[in-house]
């Protein structure tokens, strides 16, 4: 499966710009864009690969539990992640770390949950609206969707102001569409009409499982059997990504209801580390989203645009840096006290609570200055 | 004082809308709770005093319910779902067990979770399949959540404003066959804590314990026992988790036995757990191994066979006499 007639794609694999008819609504979004921004989007991809690389080798070095590799799909979160307003919530999966980054999330909270230390932790709304990932498939999207409902009962949506009209975005996977709650929360929101946009990131599988199986129709047209407008894009390709997330995040907050948008992109890795995709698919695809490749294009599109060796050479330094702060950050890192367990299980006081964590810490002091 | 005779149903009634008086965020979603009022009518009139907003009707989708509850409680709402029916809760048992129970955890403490979710639950109705059941134990064994059930219509009307009011997720089951019954509701008493255990009826030679449907029915083996001679001490549980423990303690170090009822299955129930805690923990003071009665641990039989699923009076008395003769 590749991309098809409708998908929308507004930088070719040549990094120039697609002009046509199904452009010319989106690229308004573009032409508004600064350099500085451009050279942002960018910047994101380099140094969220470089990050991502490192992450997966500190897992086979030991230090972390697991990794969840975001490589391939950064032009997907990159430009949807910059679509998304300072007043929007973002639901993610658990593959979009680069937008945890864009919101403020130190990437070393998902660093620390992947190696054990917690479950995610930080707090949404200190962290630019970026909620916790969701590790069972598919929950989120009803959370966004309740969310979405509570904005529009608040009345913070369709008041025609796009600086203050809050939206909500939440992110799943192709396997995830078929799961009961992601299809319940089209219902919801088509019910409700709720201002949401709903962010498929189609990378063709789901651990070793196609999407053919998922689904044998384009996924961008199953929301259409709900009453949601779907769209297709070019995953690989920032700048559709963030041209058409913007529009569709605007027509959600200006009162359009909800939005569907599947972004064609590939999971140019295994689906964490303890898989091994050379088992299930065929060189032949990575072939292709290898010529694909977001990063390679919008490179190309920003040197045809005059940016010289100094900015990409600079973007490295940048990745580097990251890459081995994270690393030195990573090694420091200690075992949470074991009262983490009991702290917030109840947010008011709670018998069971108490009397185990003191139990606990009694049996612990059984051993201090004991029979040694 | 103001005190009314109500039936649990409109006691219920009443508690929520008091709440929804109370707090312009609470507000009630579920299926048919609209102008209909609810399969039991415990909404009735709420649709119509505060409209759609406040009282949604909600697409038929248990999961989508709570899991919009859950996003809704995010934005600040304080949501009360209704599940139509113990049977059909079980759509929702993902989003309740994974993600509700889970969320203030995950979050390490910044956020609250507080919905209701209110559950009709139990027998003698004469329904059919998934109509009559009772899914407490799955509930109260997972960490998160705090399980109640009110036995009569003061504690439903109070009970449910309290839940309403709790930070923590509260699954709410309301003994469908205690809906009817009226009773003295104190409408300008203060209200009790949440998860407050009530001794309804003092004795001196068996505790039992009890709570929602089974309360009425272990105040009627005390009669009947009181009759042929026997002391029985009756304790409303109210809460099922956490369990106040102090007053079944102090009862059982009075008593020296202890019986404990409920219509859900024996096994790994609530009954099972109330059994270890006091073996533990008075276990000096018992006379006679804590005995379980219980619903049989097949399913919930057709209807016609409900009265001999279901303890009542009867089987309740013949665990007292077992306790007496040790
Ligand atoms: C409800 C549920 N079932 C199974 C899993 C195990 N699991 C984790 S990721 C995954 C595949 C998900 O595929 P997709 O939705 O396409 O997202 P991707 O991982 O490709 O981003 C599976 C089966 C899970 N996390 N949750
Ligand atoms: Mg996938």
């Amino acid at each position: 499966m590749s991309y098809t007639a409708a998908t929308v794609q507004l930088l070719s694999t040549e990094g120039t710009l697609v002009t046509s008819d199904a452009t010319a609504e989106y690229l308004p979004y573009i032409e508004k864009l600064t350099d500085d921004q451009l050279r942002d989007f960018h910047r994101q991809m380099v140094v969220i690969r470089k990050f991502d690389i490192d992450a997966a080798n500190l897992q086979r070095q030991g230090q972390l539990a697991m990794w969840i590799p975001s490589l391939g799909q950064e032009a997907a979160q990159v430009g949807s992640g910059y679509a998304a307003k300072p007043q929007d919530h973002i639901f993610p999966s658990y593959r979009e770390h680069v937008i945890a980054r864009i919101r403020g999330v130190d990437l070393m909270r998902i660093i620390e949950m992947l190696r054990g230390l917690s479950h995610g932790g930080w707090d949404p709304k200190e962290h630019n609206n970026f909620h916790l990932y969701t590790l069972v498939l598919g929950s989120q999207t009803l959370h966004a969707t309740g969310y979405a409902m509570g904005v529009l009962f608040d009345g913070a949506t369709g008041t025609g102001n796009p600086d203050t009209d809050e939206a909500v975005i939440v992110y799943f996977g192709d396997g995830a569409t078929s799961q009961g709650d992601a299809n319940e929360a089209l219902v919801f929101a088509a019910s409700y009409q709720t201002p949401q946009v709903f962010f498929l990131q189609n990378n063709h599988w789901a651990i070793s499982v196609p999407v053919t199986r998922q689904s044998r129709t384009p996924l961008y047209l199953r929301p259409g059997g709900f009453g949601i407008p779907g769209v297709q894009i070019d995953g690989n390709d920032v700048l559709a990504s963030y041209a058409v997330t913007s529009a569709n995040l605007d027509a959600a907050r200006s009162g359009g209801g909800p939005r569907f948008i599947e972004a064609l992109t590939y999971r140019m890795g295994a689906h964490t580390t303890s898989d091994d995709p050379t088992k299930y698919r065929d060189i032949e695809e990575l072939e292709f989203w290898t010529k694909a490749d977001p990063i390679t294009r919008m490179e190309k599109f920003l040197r045809a645009r005059g940016e010289g060796d100094a900015f990409f050479a600079e973007i490295e330094v940048e990745a580097n840096d990251l890459a081995a702060d994270i690393r030195h950050r990573t090694l420091a890192l200690g075992v949470p006290d074991a009262e983490k367990m009991f702290n917030h299980v109840y947010s008011e006081p709670h018998p069971l609570m108490d009397a185990e964590q003191a139990w606990l810490e009694n049996y612990e002091q059984s051993f201090e200055g004991g029979a040694a | 004082m103001s005190v009314e005779n109500l039936s649990m149903a409109k006691a219920l009634n009443q508690g929520l809308r008091q709440a929804m008086l109370d707090d312009p965020k609470v507000l009630l979603m579920g299926e048919d709770i609209g102008p209909l009022g609810g399969v039991f009518r415990v909404t009735e009139g709420l649709h119509a005093e505060f409209g759609s907003t406040r009282v949604l009707d909600t697409p038929l989708a248990e999961s989508g319910i709570v899991g919009t509850a859950i996003g809704l409680a995010m934005r600040g709402y304080r949501p009360v779902c209704e599940i139509q029916f113990d049977g059909f809760i079980f759509p929702a048992f993902d989003q309740i067990t994974t993600q509700l129970a889970k969320l203030t955890s995950r979050h390490e403490g910044s956020l609250t979770m507080p919905v209701v979710i209110r559950v009709p639950f139990g027998g003698h109705i004469g329904a059919v399949e998934h109509h009559q059941e009772s899914p407490e134990a799955y509930f109260a064994h997972t960490p998160g959540l705090r399980v109640v059930s009110p036995s009569n219509a003061h504690d439903g009307y109070w009970m449910i404003q309290e839940a309403i009011k709790s930070n923590d997720p509260v699954i709410f089951f309301e003994p469908k066959s205690r809906y009817w019954p009226k009773g003295d509701v104190d409408t300008s008493a203060s209200g009790f804590p949440l998860h407050a255990t009530r001794v309804v009826r003092e004795g001196t030679e068996v505790t039992l314990v009890g709570y929602g449907p089974m309360v009425a029915m272990l105040l009627q083996a005390a009669e009947i026992a009181a009759a042929e001679g026997t002391s029985v001490e009756v304790i409303d549980l109210r809460s099922i988790s956490p369990i106040d423990y102090e007053p079944i303690i102090a009862s059982v170090q009075k008593t020296g036995r202890l019986v404990v009822a409920q219509e859900a299955p024996g096994f790994v129930s609530v009954g099972s757990e109330i059994a270890a805690t006091v073996t533990e923990r008075c276990f000096y003071s018992l006379e006679a191994p804590v005995l379980r009665v219980a619903g049989f641990d097949t399913p919930f039989p057709p209807a016609k066979l409900e009265t001999v699923y279901l303890p009542d009076a009867d089987r309740i008395l013949e665990a007292v006499d077992r306790a007496m003769a040790y």
